[in-house]
């Protein structure tokens, strides 16, 4: 039928061998996790997840610390985490002993969300540090976990 | 074997049982987090943010975000009656030392927090050339930074300038909503350290999630509604001028 039909069989082995190649040198590039879960690496999802956390989170502040959660309870600051004043700290959660989270300077932390500013919503406790305190520590007179100033001192715990 | 009604009526149950357990996929670092029961989003309440900057820097300190780049920015609005369509934006260092105290006394001012809006319709993942950027089953945007070539076209189709390229590994870097922290049950980092409960992270497959009352009741936003990316950020108490 084919007058030279030698040509078309040498040229359907050379597309075959092309094929075969093509075949094993994808199995062996791509991933085998790869279309897992759509057009992507899906071991990736796994890599991403295994990524060790840096802040605690508060729960876990309170296991040990419940004393301070309890004062913290009697004040506006209940709905303030730990960790969004004293840092991340869930090395200090893995190993109590030996790292301690460092000092905080109230100067800075404080003026950082009270500090009067016309963007801040209205309802929100500001004031002008420098006319406020005048370079007095703001923990001085506030004690941070319980920050309202009672009237009558030494009477924690008794007042609501 | 012939194949029977009786057959079929059997096999097609079992089937389906497995199929679903084909889809449902887990990461391996938590074993217990099922992929397709959630569907990840934020709250973004804009009537309580105060600009402090915690979410920033609690960004920084989980993700190790190289200094001067940022996964999470809060910027300050200052918009006037008489220039309303071009509203002064700033955010200095990415609020990470939050605001300086403000001199402005006119207009209107506000803080507006930003991060990735991990769309529905995401146009960044659409541009990746090599699927080294993705939705994941349960509703995170996700680079895999060992795919990723670094080829940035995906930073420039980000609408929102959520992706920047990282100066060390020189690949594209974006916020993942903690993946590593929302997996093990925890709220991201942002949510973790906000002092006034602005930003909430939310479980739209979750019927539980608070986020289903709040969305019934307010009217809420999200950035760029007329580029259809089905951003999952949703703003309340959003003001017309943001962009």
């Amino acid at each position: 039928m084919f007058k030279d039909i030698e040509h078309l069989i040498r040229l359907a082995v050379v597309m075959l061998i092309a094929l075969i190649v093509f075949i094993v040198v994808r199995a062996h590039v791509v991933p085998r996790s790869f279309g897992q879960y759509g057009h992507y690496r899906g071991a990736a999802l796994g890599e991403i997840a295994s990524r060790p956390v840096a802040l605690a989170g508060h729960e876990a502040c309170e296991t040990c610390h419940s004393d301070v959660a309890d004062l913290k309870k009697q004040g506006k600051h209940v709905v303030v985490a730990c960790e969004a004043c004293h840092g991340a700290a869930a090395n200090h959660a893995d190993d109590p002993g030996s790292i301690k989270p460092a000092k905080l300077d109230t100067a800075i932390l404080c003026a950082r969300c009270h500090e009067a500013n016309s963007a801040k919503p209205r309802g929100f406790p500001q004031v002008v540090t420098a006319d406020h305190a005048n370079g007095v520590a703001c923990d001085t007179c506030h004690q941070p976990h319980r920050p309202k100033i009672d009237l009558q001192p030494e009477t924690k715990g008794t007042k609501k | 074997m012939k194949i029977t009604r009786r057959h079929l009526l059997v096999l097609m149950p079992a089937a389906a049982v497995a199929w679903k357990f084909v889809l449902a996929g887990t990461p391996e670092a938590s074993p217990n987090y099922q992929l397709t029961e959630h569907w990840w989003a934020m709250l973004m309440d804009l009537t309580k943010c105060i600009g402090c900057g915690s979410c920033v820097r609690a960004c920084a300190q989980e993700n190790d975000v190289p200094d001067g780049y940022y996964r999470t920015w809060v910027e300050r609005y200052h918009v006037t009656d008489w220039k309303i369509e071009r509203p002064q934006v700033e955010s200095p260092d990415g609020a990470k030392q939050g605001f300086p105290a403000n001199e402005l006394s006119d207009g209107k001012n506000f803080f507006v927090p930003k991060l990735c809006n991990h769309c529905a319709d995401s146009p960044c993942t659409q541009v990746c050339p090599v699927g080294a950027t993705f939705i994941s089953p349960d509703g995170v945007v996700l680079v895999d930074k060992n795919y990723c070539l670094g080829c940035r076209y995906c930073v420039q189709a980000c609408p929102y300038g959520c992706r920047f390229i990282n100066p060390k590994t020189m690949t594209a870097e974006k916020c993942t909503l903690c993946y590593h922290r929302i997996t093990k049950g925890l709220t991201t980092a942002c949510c973790e350290a906000c002092p006034t409960g602005t930003r909430q992270l939310a479980d739209l497959k979750n019927p539980k999630d608070p986020i289903h009352e709040f969305l019934k009741t307010h009217s809420v936003q999200i950035l760029k509604p007329h580029m259809a990316t089905g951003a999952k950020v949703f703003y309340n108490g959003m003001d017309g001028s943001v962009r």
